[in-house]
Order: C-alpha cells, then sequence, then structure tokens
C-alpha cells in the first residue's frame, strides 16, 4: 500500500472550499495550510494540517501532526495575535483532520510533545487575547493532534460524517493496548459514550457547540460550503459573546447530564476552597499576614527563599 | 576537609535524605507545603470516584488517584495538585482531570481578582485513561487552557519525579509549566515506548532497550537538552526548596517565558535538525544546550 492511498482528504478538501482555494498560501510547509479568506464581513486566518507524502519526517507523512508542524501551527497562530495588537481580533479557525500526533524515536528525543504543546499554547493564548477561536472536525480529531490542533478553541463545531471521530488513541493500538478487540470496543462503545470513536456519541458529551447534519464532507456544494460558513459565523458571534475560558463546555444539555462529574467536582471544590483556605490562617495566621502584605512581605519572602536555595541546593 | 571526611559527610547526606519517589501522592503534598499547612480538597471521604471504571469491572478509587491540597509555600498561598502514579497508572479521567483542572480554575479567579494563589502539579501520569477515553482527553484539554492562562499571573510549577514519568497529553501539560523540575528518574514523553514500538515498528523503537529510552526521554537527558529547568536528586528536601526558589521570581513581565512560548528559537533549532541524520542524545545536548542565564 503506498503511502498516499487511504489518507485522508479531508481536511485539504475543507481548507480549499473555505477559502476558495485561492487564496496566497501563508506557510511554507506543505503539511500545514494557512491562509486569510473572507468570512462574512471579515478576514478569517483558516488553518489546517494535511498529508504531505514528502514530509522530510517519514512519521509525520500521513496528516500527523509531528515536530515541523507543531511549531508551524504555533508560528502562524501567534503571528495571527501579533498582527491583531490593534484590536482588530481576527477569528482562528483550526481545520481538524489529524490521525495522531507522529509516533517516533526522533519525535521523542527532538521533543514531539513541546511541539505540541507549543501549538496548544498558541490557540489557548490567542484565545485569551479575545480571538474567537473555532474548530471544525471534518475527519479525525485524535488524542495529541487533536489537543494540539483544536482542542483550545472557543467553539468546537463538527460534520456528522461516519469518518468524522474523537479519540484519545487509534482504534487498533487501543485494541492492542486494553487487550481487547476492535469489536469488544466498538460494543463497549455503545455502551460507554466517552469511549466510542464516532461523533455522535462524542456530541453526547456535551463538548460540542455544533454537530452539524445532511453536509456533503468528501465532496461539498456550494450549499453545503455556505451552511458550513454560516455555522462558523454563528460560533464566533456566540464565542464573542462568551467569556474567554472552556466553560461553555460544562453548560449544555448533554455535559448536564454525561460530564455531571465535571460539574458535580467543580460545584464541591469550589464548596471547600474557601474553608481549605480559612483553615490555614486559623493555623497559621502570622504567616498569612506575611503573605498577604504588599511589597514589603513579598521582597521579605524573596529573600528568605533565596537563602533557603543557597542552603539547600 | 580531607576526602574521607568528605565521604563520611557525603554518606550521612545520603542516609538523611528523603527519598520524594517513594512517597506515595498525599506525602509528596505534605512533603512540599510548610508543615502543618496541608488542608486536603475533595479528599477520600468526599468519596467523588469515577462513574465509568465501575460500568468496565473495575474498582474505583475514592480519590481518584488525584490529591489536591491548599496551604503555603515560604508563606505563600499555594494549590498543590498531586497524581497517584500508583493507581490506574496515574491516568487521567474525568474525575482526576477535573479535580485538577477545576482547582486550577479556581486558583485562576483567585488571580484574576488580585488574590494570588502559587499553583505547584506534581505529575506521576501516563495520560488518559483508556477507559474513560474522551472525557480523558477533554480533561486534559481543560487543564492546558488553565495552565496557561493562571502563568499570566504566576508562575506555574511542575514536578516530576519518577516512577511512571509523565506522558500522552499531560506531557503538554509539564511542558507548558513556567518551570519544571525533574529527577534522573523521570521519563517525559508524548509517546510511550511500547505505544511507538506498536504503531511503527520495533525497527522504529525496541521498547524493551531501557538504556535507550532513558537515553531519549530521562530525567538526566530532558534536563540536558533544556525541557526542564531543574534536575534534583531523589530528594523530598531539595524538591521543596527547588519549588520555593521556582516561586520567588517576580512578575510575569519579569519571568523568562514558558518554553512553549519560546517559538521561534525552537522552529529554527527544529529547522536545523536533518531528519535523516538526526543527532543522538549526547549531540542534541551540545546542540540545544540552554543559554546561559544573564
Amino acid at each position: 500500500m503506498s503511502v498516499e492511498s487511504g489518507l485522508s482528504r479531508r481536511g485539504r478538501i475543507w481548507f480549499d472550499a473555505l477559502t476558495g482555494g485561492a487564496a496566497a498560501p501563508l506557510s511554507a510547509l506543505r503539511s500545514v495550510c494557512v491562509a486569510d479568506a473572507a468570512l462574512g464581513s471579515e478576514t478569517a486566518r483558516f488553518i489546517a494540517v494535511v498529508p504531505d507524502a514528502q514530509n522530510r519526517f517519514p512519521r509525520a507523512r500521513a496528516g500527523e501532526v509531528g515536530l515541523d508542524e507543531g511549531w508551524a501551527l504555533a508560528h502562524h497562530v501567534r503571528a495571527t495575535i501579533a498582527e491583531g495588537v490593534d484590536g482588530t481580533r481576527r477569528p482562528i479557525i483550526a481545520i481538524v483532520d489529524v490521525s495522531s500526533q507522529a509516533y517516533g524515536r526522533r519525535e521523542e528525543l527532538l521533543g514531539i510533545h513541546l511541539a505540541c504543546a507549543a501549538a496548544a499554547d498558541a490557540y489557548a493564548s490567542a484565545r485569551l487575547a479575545g480571538h474567537p477561536v473555532i474548530a471544525l472536525l471534518v475527519g479525525k480529531a485524535m488524542s495529541g493532534a487533536f489537543l494540539a490542533h483544536g482542542y483550545q478553541a472557543n467553539r468546537i463545531i463538527a460534520l456528522d460524517s461516519p469518518e468524522v471521530m474523537v479519540h484519545a488513541m487509534g482504534k487498533q493500538a487501543a485494541a492492542r493496548i486494553t487487550r481487547s478487540s476492535v469489536e469488544e470496543m466498538e460494543k463497549l462503545g455503545e455502551r460507554i459514550a466517552p469511549v466510542a470513536y464516532d461523533i455522535r456519541s462524542y456530541a453526547r458529551l456535551g463538548l460540542l457547540h455544533k454537530l452539524v447534519e445532511g453536509i456533503n464532507a468528501d465532496a461539498p456544494g456550494r450549499i453545503d460550503v455556505d451552511r458550513v460558513r454560516a455555522e462558523l459565523l454563528a460560533a464566533i458571534t456566540d464565542a464573542r459573546a462568551g467569556a474567554s475560558g472552556l466553560a461553555c463546555r460544562l453548560t449544555s444539555p448533554a455535559a448536564r447530564k454525561t460530564r455531571a462529574a465535571s460539574i458535580e467536582v467543580r460545584r464541591r471544590l469550589a464548596e471547600q476552597w474557601r474553608s481549605a483556605e480559612q483553615g490555614r490562617s486559623a493555623e497559621q495566621g502570622r504567616s498569612v499576614e506575611q503573605g498577604r502584605s504588599a511589597e514589603q512581605g513579598r521582597s521579605a519572602e524573596q529573600g528568605r527563599s533565596a537563602e533557603q536555595g543557597d542552603v539547600r541546593s | 576537609m580531607n576526602t574521607d571526611q568528605a565521604a563520611r559527610a557525603g554518606y550521612r547526606r545520603f542516609l538523611e535524605r528523603r527519598s520524594f519517589i517513594e512517597m506515595n501522592a498525599r506525602e509528596r503534598v505534605r512533603a512540599v507545603l510548610d508543615p502543618g499547612t496541608f488542608r486536603e480538597m475533595l479528599d477520600p471521604f468526599d468519596r467523588i470516584k469515577s462513574p465509568w471504571l465501575p460500568l468496565q469491572g473495575i474498582v474505583a478509587q475514592a480519590d481518584d488517584g488525584v490529591v489536591l491540597a491548599r496551604g503555603t509555600l515560604q508563606a505563600k498561598p499555594a494549590l498543590i495538585a498531586a497524581i497517584e502514579g500508583a493507581y490506574q497508572g496515574g491516568s487521567m479521567g474525568e474525575v482526576s482531570g477535573a479535580k485538577i483542572a477545576g482547582a486550577l480554575e479556581l486558583a485562576l479567579d483567585d488571580c484574576a481578582q488580585g488574590r494570588l494563589i502559587w499553583p505547584v502539579l506534581l505529575f506521576e501520569t501516563g495520560g488518559v485513561r483508556l477507559q474513560e477515553a474522551n472525557l480523558g482527553l477533554a480533561a486534559i484539554a481543560e487543564i492546558h487552557a488553565a495552565i496557561i492562562a493562571l502563568r499570566r499571573y504566576v508562575p506555574v510549577v511542575g514536578v516530576i519525579a519518577g516512577m511512571v514519568g509523565c506522558f500522552g497529553g499531560m506531557s503538554l501539560a509539564a511542558a507548558v509549566c513556567t518551570h519544571l523540575i525533574v529527577t534522573p528518574q523521570a521519563r517525559l514523553g508524548m509517546n510511550g515506548p511500547e505505544v511507538i514500538e506498536q504503531e511503527a515498528g520495533i525497527e522504529e523503537l525496541d521498547a524493551t532497550d531501557r538504556g535507550l529510552i532513558w537515553s531519549l526521554i530521562g530525567g538526566e537527558q530532558r534536563y540536558a537538552a533544556g525541557f526542564a529547568d531543574d534536575l534534583l536528586e531523589d530528594d523530598a528536601d531539595a524538591v521543596a526548596a527547588a519549588i520555593r526558589k521556582a516561586i520567588s521570581t517576580g512578575p510575569a513581565s519579569a519571568r523568562a517565558p514558558a518554553r512553549s512560548m519560546q517559538v521561534e528559537r525552537y522552529a529554527e533549532l527544529i529547522r536545523a535538525i536533518d531528519p535523516d541524520q538526526p543527532p543522538d542524545s549526547e549531540s542534541l545536548r551540545r546542540l540545544w544546550k540552554p543559554k546561559a542565564l544573564p
């Protein structure tokens, strides 16, 4: 089987469809597509990771997020932030069709974890800076690759298609690691939504802003593209009206049901948060005073800790 | 001091040393905080367990393998989150992930309102818990988000002591920390060696070649190649002191940006790599040796 066969073209198809295919490419890397294109009345930055059979890193030829890809994503997202400092916080659309992070010996040695972290960091920083960041899932959104490219978005929307999947590990690999079969895993997914792969099960977790139904995901026509554009615009409007964090992933009816434990943990934590602090202040009245006092106290602390650092190191 | 005396003093220090690695998560948190200030939140008696493990025939532990505590570090208000590596491989499920993310979010609220609190993460994790797959992955994204937001106010300190190490999506959490502390027994990698061997074949990586694995992702290598800020012996007092030193930095504007923000530097380092002739561990140390601080 050649490298090219079996590779998803979804990322490329939707990148071309949404940017008109004519936009000036901004990325020097064939595996990372970046272009600015009109979306409603403004210009948005569109970013996709796509397969590149000639990728100089062999373990990143099938559309994985590898070392080059992670750092390129970070670069292009941070460039958007830098261009927006005058006040126009342009939308950033991450078109997601990523099969995994790159698995390899070179990748580990050279810090694939840091490359992926840099991409996630850039997207999160854009969101915090006021850019509406929207992830559009058109194919696979797998594991560390999704963490790097898309999971820090203000809003996640997905096409309702059997090839659109979210998971922590590829099906075959997960079956091997858990010593079960792909069939057994699929059966388990029918019963336990978070371990399923398909996007409809994922929608039940309440993390999606919108599951867009009835779109031809492989060969989108004008109507399909216009509908997806409208959904992107609606998500951008919603993101701009909301907070800069990810709390919206806990508020939908689906989240209240399936992520009930995530909500309960936060509720009980908030209850205990102050009393945990008060417990401390009762016992440590004096040090609280020191910790709370302004500059003077702080410099005193610094002096002490430097001292201690010297003694202990 | 003559050699004998020096050796004797060294031996005494060795005997007095308290191993951090041998401590469980709760003991580690106590060892790090100022004495008498440990206040656990969502402790085992709160019984917030994984709702998903029992459905798959696995007994759920009452704290889901994460210990959260408030207390002080040299009188500064602190939040410590520690992952118990002995429970489910330190894996992140819905509850364990939400405990860490939720606590960091509360710290963020406090920081945003001017009540600074210094967060410390004690990693010991294989990454996502596969039995809770997508809810673990979602929680990890929320942990990343919270660390990145918090970092604007206070340094976020991560510690990887070992022996589990820090893998998967949580390796990204370690990478976005302001300051990362490792021991020689720590491993930091995105993909576990077994997974790489399975996915890419034994010619890519032999997961049983322990020497090779440690030379790639072990604490000494990670520190020497600039992926971590401190390399410490396995000593609880040394870990506690290094954390205090790391949080004694000034305001965010005065701190070096987290590694994951140093995009141009690392993009250039990666560009200079020839994948057909990649450096070995030794030469990477020379190539990527972090620049000396001014």
